[in-house]
């Protein structure tokens, strides 16, 4: 018998990796260990390992149950309907399996490795990025990305956490710099993916409000994520290391947002800035989180 | 073109592999959790 309908074999192991998104969880399991190496006090090897480890797998246990519950709206977009369920090469119901699965491990293994406060913590950032973000929000409202960025601040919290055990200051500042990052970095990509988003029937801000609204509202939330930024230096919470790498990125990405600001450009091929803007905002946040460990590292 | 039974037994061989690694590898991380909780300095 030959291969006809390829969901009804064991999925490849590969399209199981490819669930857990690899590329977003890179960035998550960046700033979770920058969280946790910001802290003041570090933890044995193996167990930042293993809460690196439970971060990463919350993560993908995320991507796994957005993938499972959007598969008709994956489906309709050029940019998602190569993934394993739209493109058919697995099963749902063992997308939805493996998806609780990860999440029920990674929470278990981050309270019995590390505490139960970074535990409860990752459990609430699956939950808000799966019920809230992903079921709730998204489909609903173009503020679905502002709400729903709060799911992916979670991971420098947890890693703090994770290694001291409560919550200070510094970690909810990392936190809100994430939250408020988020809207310009995804406000960014849906101008120039926007047809995409419109095709789905997904109410991204550029789709609902229009192109130039979503330029200014690109450039509003980009002056309070800037603020936020510099603010653990100007509370004496960081050294100079932190705070001249994040006035100066802060500034780069504040020039790049005014250029998008200006522009009036309606078609993708024309919208430079936006890409521009979406490439230096997933830099941004990778220096700016660099900054940090290396401002703990040799200046305190 | 490739039958069905094969690749039915080729992917079953790679996932009970690689699940095979990973419960390997996690029973090592149990083992050096537990020896890092109880405070033992290697």
């Amino acid at each position: 018998m030959e291969i006809t309908n390829p969901a009804a074999l064991p999925a490849d192991w590969r399209d199981i990796f490819a669930l857990t998104k690899p590329r977003v969880m890179s960035l998550v399991v960046f700033t979770g260990l920058c969280g946790m190496l910001a802290a003041p006090q570090l933890l044995p090897l193996v167990l930042g390992f293993t809460a690196i480890l439970c971060i990463a797998l919350g993560a993908g246990a995320c991507g796994a149950l957005n993938q499972w519950y959007e598969v008709e709206v994956d489906a309709k977009m050029r940019r998602t309907a190569k993934r394993p369920l739209p493109a058919g090469r697995m099963d749902r119901q063992a997308a939805l399996h493996f998806g609780v699965g990860l999440a029920f491990f990674s929470v278990l293994l981050m309270g019995l490795a590390t505490n139960w406060l970074a535990a409860i913590l990752l459990a609430a950032s699956i939950l808000f990025y799966v019920v809230i973000y992903t079921v709730w929000l998204k489909p609903r409202t173009p503020q679905n990305i502002v709400i729903g960025g709060a799911a992916g601040a979670f991971p420098p919290l947890i890693g703090w956490v994770a290694a001291t055990g409560h919550i200070s200051a510094l970690p909810l500042l990392l936190f809100a710099i994430i939250f408020l990052w988020t809207p310009p970095h995804f406000w960014a990509l849906s101008l120039f993916v926007r047809s995409d988003y419109a095709a789905a029937g997904i109410p991204m801000l550029p789709v609902v409000a229009g192109i130039q609204n979503t330029r200014r509202q690109i450039f509003l939330y980009s002056l309070p994520m800037a603020a936020a930024a510099v603010t653990p230096w100007a509370l004496h919470l960081t050294g100079a290391i932190y705070g001249v790498a994040a006035s100066g990125l802060s500034l780069g990405f504040l020039i790049l947002a005014a250029s998008v600001l200006a522009n009036r450009a309606t078609e993708p091929a024309q919208m430079g800035p936006e890409k521009r803007l979406f490439g230096y905002s997933v830099l941004y946040l990778f220096a700016l989180f660099g900054a940090l460990v290396a401002d703990r590292f040799l200046a305190w | 073109m490739v039958k069905l039974e094969e690749e039915v037994v080729r992917r079953q061989r790679e996932r009970a592999k690689i699940t095979a690694w990973l419960l390997g590898a996690f029973v090592v991380l149990l083992f050096f959790i537990t020896i890092a909780k109880t405070g033992i300095n290697w």
